[in-house]
């Protein structure tokens, strides 16, 4: 077990490198250049253009860039700075992640909790009504785009019957952030109801089901221990996965409440050409990726015990 | 809040707050009459909000380019005059700014004014602050507006890799604590105009101790006080109760608020949670005017759109500008603004926006009205657009794909040629385009006034080696009158000299005139008197709030 933790953190750095390489190439390799972007329709003097570019070291060659850059990171913590507003990288991510992480706490807890209650209930009841309407709500679901969803969800709770403040303000208070978590998470909940429900119904047919019933175990240890473990895993990769997308911000949702996270940064930072920002975002979040993958390798083994890592 | 402004490039209707949009500050004294004939009861320490994305550079005077950091800058720091929305010149800082011959240009400032800080606002205080923002090691946006003093080459060379030769320009004096002189290249008669921009700004002597936590923090000598920057979310700014200039705030401070969208901030306004507007969202204006009432705001401001002509291809090089008038005429203008842009933009009859000294009505005379059979005998006439086929480029990120396809599909009809969008990704790779003269024919051309002078629209743009002059236009012809313009003896025979030079572009068509910009916006129940000023910024100070 401890040795395969160890091959998999190993395993990371060559991922690591090369994401964040393809990353800061790609921001590179963009038409446009942030600098003269920086002046519009005024044209700029070669002069300035130059200076400029010498301040931000965006004058050497590209590689020698990328490896400024990462040695910053890994040695120093320093993502850099922005170009335009000449703030520190980190402060910017620090701004944004906060309200991030507590919109898709929630998001997450939203689909956790109604998602697989959801899924129980249609497994267990397969075939009948129950069923038959939770799977009609959630391919609704998944058929809806995200806008028009926050857009109803706005104009029935918000406008007509008041409840809720159309935008997140700038606290970004748990209560306020309920209405876009709610938005964020209908659609993984969607398919986290319909994969439980799959799997339930699937296993509930198994010889090892069969046996438990036969040993006379009471209901509720059938489907909490027997079922639900082995059930449980394409639902946790599937979650673990989802997260790590749930941190990398949601640009229309964000958008659509008004909510200063992550994806309102990264589209910001794409537009703008802020290399350097995006490529700090993807350097947190492709750690994000990596440890939830190895969290869901190692709960597949807790779920269930004929997979072993040696 | 005032202080001409700014250079600014039009990057259009922004999709998302942050998107680039002209940039601006305000002026103008609240002359006439507001929005609103509502004679509620004033709250004179009232403080309202306004929309307003997070501004892209520090707030650095001469660094600040885009509109959602000038208009902060502008609250913060006053310069040595300001104009009227008559195109007036007034004093602010400035006792008086006088001149002999256009070159020499003597400031005295009005004593005891002070900065935030308490420190006294002296020539030093000008002379210190512009010779640091031209300097090339300070790399500031704005540094080319000080081009016409003499000496600027020596503190801002143009090679890429010189060094500066000097730390001071030698055309700036500082003769006692409340005078200094400006020393010219050239004679410039509306030389003082420039003065109001923000990027002439004073600056205290604790700004060069740290430049960049200055502009975190900035310490001004305008209107209102800095109080505190939560990025991404809010810039608060409060009256500034020694304030000495004729612009004081009649309310008592602004919030800045940050938002995602217009939309958001649209739907933030009817429930109260903000109080002016800048823009209102495509989505929103068939309804706002319903929404709002006397509130909603309609106002055409000193802003033009165009097509530029990419003078450098084959297509243009040597072809007769009649075949652009007769492109010209095939654009139906009317019909345009009303549908497509939804009564947001104005017909432009010239290349001048109006609100500016020196406009005039008309001018183009019928290259700008719609007629499809004159288009088509004048580019029979002018030996027909080479290749038959025509290209705008534009860039996708700014809302101008419809009314690109109907300006083409209106060239279609009236006169068969071929015409078809040719869409960048961004505003970044559209600039790339234009300066790397990779434009295939058309180019989408913005410009908001940085001075209320017809020159500021000409010289600025069809000039050869005009940093704006994104088409590469150049005619000796042309370049010789605006010399003659430039060094005319007084404000007002240079402005002549302009319209003389206006009236001829038709013969010339560097760009073709689309239309001038409109302020669509409004404000919330709590505050009256908003006015917008001709960059399209609302006059911050004259805002009064209700109690």
């Amino acid at each position: 077990m401890g040795r395969y933790v160890a091959r998999r953190l190993l395993q990371m750095i060559p991922v690591f490198i090369g994401t964040t390489l393809l990353i800061f190439l790609m921001v590179y390799t963009l038409p446009g250049d942030p600098v003269r972007g920086l002046f519009g329709d005024k044209g700029a003097d070669p002069a300035t253009l130059a200076a400029m570019r010498h301040q931000l070291g965006l004058d050497q060659p590209i590689l020698q860039q990328y490896w400024n850059y990462m040695t910053g990171i890994v040695l120093h913590f320093d993502f850099g700075t922005q170009i335009a507003s000449g703030r520190p990288v980190t402060d910017v991510l620090g701004d944004a992640f906060p309200v991030t992480l507590r919109l898709a706490a929630m998001a997450f807890l939203i689909e956790i909790v109604l998602g697989i209650g959801l899924g129980m209930v249609a497994g267990l009841r397969a075939g009948r009504l129950a069923d038959n309407a939770i799977l009609v709500f959630t391919l609704l679901i998944i058929s809806i785009p995200v806008f028009v969803l926050g857009f109803i969800v706005k104009s029935v709770f918000a406008f007509q019957l008041d409840w809720i403040a159309p935008n997140v303000s700038n606290d970004a208070t748990w209560s306020e952030l309920i209405a876009p978590a709610v938005v964020l998470g209908s659609l993984s909940l969607a398919y986290v109801a319909r994969l439980t429900r799959t799997t339930m119904a699937e296993n509930l047919r198994s010889d090892y089901m069969r046996t438990a019933v036969a040993k006379g175990l009471p209901k509720r240890r059938i489907v909490g221990v027997h079922l639900m473990r082995n059930s449980l895993i394409p639902v946790i990769t599937f979650l673990g996965t989802d997260l790590g997308a749930l941190m990398g911000g949601a640009v229309v949702t964000e958008g659509l409440f008004n909510v200063k996270g992550v994806g309102g940064t990264i589209y910001e930072s794409i537009v703008r050409r802020e290399g350097t920002t995006l490529v700090g975002l993807v350097t947190i979040l492709v750690l994000v990726y990596l440890f939830m993958s190895l969290l869901v390798d190692l709960l597949y083994a807790v779920l269930d015990p004929r997979i072993r890592y040696a | 809040m005032r202080g001409a402004k700014s250079a600014k490039w039009v990057a259009g209707a922004a999709i998302i707050a942050l998107a680039a949009t002209a940039c601006g500050g305000g002026s103008d004294e609240g002359k006439g009459k507001g929005g609103d004939s509502g004679k509620g009861a004033v709250n004179a320490n009232g403080i309202f909000s306004v929309e307003v994305g997070e501004p892209q550079n520090p707030l650095q005077p001469a660094n600040t380019m885009e509109s959602n950091g000038s208009i902060v800058t502008d609250a913060i720091f006053s310069q040595l005059v300001d104009y009227d929305p008559a195109g007036k010149l007034e004093m602010i800082n400035a006792e008086s700014v006088d001149t002999k011959d256009s070159k020499l240009w003597t400031v005295k400032l009005k004593k005891d004014w002070k900065f935030h800080d308490g420190t006294p606002v002296t020539a030093e205080s000008y002379v210190k602050a512009w010779n640091w923002a031209a300097n090339i090691k300070n790399a500031q946006t704005n540094a080319s507006w000080f081009a016409d003093i003499k000496g600027f080459t020596d503190v801002h060379p143009e090679d890429e890799k010189a060094k500066p030769k000097a730390d001071a320009m030698s055309g700036l004096k500082v003769v006692d604590d409340y005078t200094f002189t400006i020393e010219l290249n050239n004679p410039l008669p509306y030389f003082a105009y420039k003065l109001g921009y923000t990027v002439f700004s004073p600056l205290p002597e604790s700004f060069y101790a740290d430049p960049k936590a200055a502009g975190e923090k900035p310490v001004g000598n305008g209107a209102y006080k800095f109080v505190s920057w939560d990025h991404k979310k809010q810039i608060k700014v409060v009256r500034y109760d020694d304030y000495k200039g004729p612009d004081k705030a009649k309310n008592g401070g602004v919030i800045f608020k940050n938002y995602t969208t217009l939309e958001t901030a649209y739907e933030d306004l009817k429930s109260g949670n903000v109080d002016v507007l800048r823009q209102i969202a495509p989505k929103d204006l068939p309804v706002y005017r319903s929404d709002l009432g006397d509130r909603a705001v309609d106002k055409a401001y000193s802003a033009i759109q165009t097509l530029g002509v990419a003078m450098y291809t084959k297509q243009w090089k040597n072809t007769d500008p009649k075949v652009l008038q007769g492109l010209s005429m095939a654009i139906d203008r009317d019909t345009i603004t009303k549908t497509v842009l939804q009564g947001t933009r104005e017909p432009a009859t010239g290349w001048v926006a109006k609100g500016v000294l020196g406009y005039q009505p008309n001018v183009a005379g019928d290259v700008t009205t719609y007629n499809p059979t004159k288009a088509k005998a004048l580019i029979k006439e002018g030996g027909g657009v080479p290749g038959n086929k025509i290209y705008i480029q534009f860039n996708a990120d700014g809302g101008h794909k419809e009314w690109v396809e109907a300006v083409c599909n209106s060239i279609t009809q009236a006169t068969g040629v071929a015409c078809a969008g040719d869409s960048k990704v961004d505003f970044q790779a559209d600039l790339d385009a234009r300066d790397a003269k990779q434009v295939k024919s058309f180019y989408r051309g913005g410009w908001v006034l940085d001075y209320p002078v017809n020159a500021n629209f000409i010289s600025d743009l069809f000039r050869t080696g005009a940093a704006g002059n994104n088409g590469f236009f150049s005619n000796k012809d042309l370049d010789k009158k605006i010399k003659a313009a430039d060094s005319a003896a007084t404000l007002d025979e240079s402005v002549k000299g302009y319209q003389e030079i206006e009236k001829e572009l038709v013969n010339y068509m560097p760009t073709i005139p689309l239309w001038y910009y409109k302020v669509n916006a409004g404000y919330s129940e709590k505050v009256q008197n908003v006015q917008y000023a001709q960059d399209g910024d609302p006059i911050l100070t004259e805002v009064q709030v209700k109690k």
